[in-house]
């Protein structure tokens, strides 16, 4: 890996990270918030639904957490596993994106159906 | 004969583990040298090769502290072996056990090969590139740097380091990852990064970037705690990170 990848995808960890501290507030304040006084399936569903907003917001959350994700487990098997190398890191990459589709996947589950 | 400084016993004697061997491989094996009230463990270690073992091998010139040729591994950290009381590092009746820096090849028994140590300083760009005025002459700044100023106190914050390799052989990033710049290296960089009269601080920064420079350093602070000129290479390593990190964002890097 270049030099220069390396660098971007530290920054990428950086700002990924930035924003999942703000995002896993959110969500946990969100759900604190909904859950007083019971929550239903159906009421979920009612929230969700065509709600652009929470879409957007939960696609770049798993998005952010996935490549996020990656990137950090990447750091730790190269220094402990000695897992580096082009083949490494496209298994990474692979896993981040894969991780960020599953929940993207849910969050559009709940938005369109 | 040996001669007893007064007020110290005879037989008083230090036991003395020493690492002897080449690349291919080593051991330790004992010594007991006299008991001193005032001894440096360099002072151990000539005993040795001037009265016991003339082909043991390490390395010294200056004495006090001011060449950075005589770093070893003393009782488990690397020290400078001029700079360091036997008594300071182990108490009365403890055995010293001393063997060549980590992370370096080693030559033989106490020497180890400093080239790698250097070529990383080439290689995250410590050497002083000085800026051209578009007509060829001097520039402006080279006429006035402000002593006060933020970057010169950035600079001047690592100017003194003197390569002992005291850092490098301290860092577990550099044992697990051989190609990682280390933090001599990047120290010296960071210090040419903040000097206003250097001109080629975008090939540095590009040169200490990535899984073997800066981004790997994970601030645990070996090299700062262990620096015997109190320096703080995990400062200048961050420097470079926050530098880096801002450059990306807006573009001034590609």
């Amino acid at each position: 890996m270049s030099a220069r990848a390396g660098r971007h995808m530290w920054v990428a960890q950086r700002v990924t990270a930035m924003f999942l501290g703000v995002a896993v507030l959110v969500h946990l304040v969100t759900i604190m918030v909904a859950v007083r006084g019971g929550l239903s399936a159906t009421e979920i569903l009612g929230r969700t639904q065509g709600a652009t907003g929470w879409f957007a917001f939960y696609a770049a959350f798993a998005l952010a957490a996935g490549l996020h994700g990656a990137i950090g487990l990447r750091n730790i098997a190269m220094e402990w596993l000695g897992w580096r190398g082009r083949g490494f890191d496209m298994a990474w990459l692979g896993i981040g994106v894969v991780t960020a589709l599953f929940g993207i996947r849910a969050a559009w589950g709940l938005y369109a159906s | 004969m040996e001669t007893v400084p007064k007020g110290e016993k005879a037989q008083d004697t230090l036991k003395v583990r020493v690492w002897r061997g080449d690349a291919a491989g080593g051991e330790f094996r004992e010594y007991a040298v006299p008991a001193r009230e005032n001894q440096t463990v360099l002072d151990v270690v000539t005993q040795i090769q001037r009265e016991q073992e003339p082909d043991l091998a390490y390395r010294f010139a200056c004495r006090v502290g001011m060449c950075g040729s005589c770093a070893m591994e003393v009782n488990g950290r690397a020290r400078w072996t001029c700079r360091t009381h036997v008594k300071r590092v182990a108490a009365p009746g403890e055995a010293l056990e001393i063997r060549p820096l980590a992370n370096l090849p080693v030559i033989r028994d106490l020497a180890t090969d400093m080239a790698p140590f250097f070529d990383k300083w080439a290689r995250a760009g410590g050497t002083f590139q000085p800026k051209d005025a578009p007509d060829g002459a001097v520039p402006a700044e080279f006429s006035v740097v402000p002593p006060e100023s933020k970057q010169r106190r950035e600079a001047d914050a690592g100017i003194e380091c003197i390569g002992c390799g005291v850092c490098y052989a301290s860092c577990d990033i550099v044992a697990w990852n051989p190609d990682y710049l280390g933090p001599a290296a990047m120290n010296r960089a960071w210090t040419l990064v903040n000097d206003v009269r250097d001109g080629a601080r975008r090939e540095r920064l590009e040169a200490v970037s990535g899984d073997a420079g800066c981004h790997s350093c994970h601030s645990t602070q070996s090299c700062t705690e262990r620096c015997p000129k109190n320096l703080d290479p995990s400062s200048a390593i961050a420097g470079l990170k926050r530098t880096l990190f801002w450059d990306s964002l807006w573009g001034r890097l590609r």
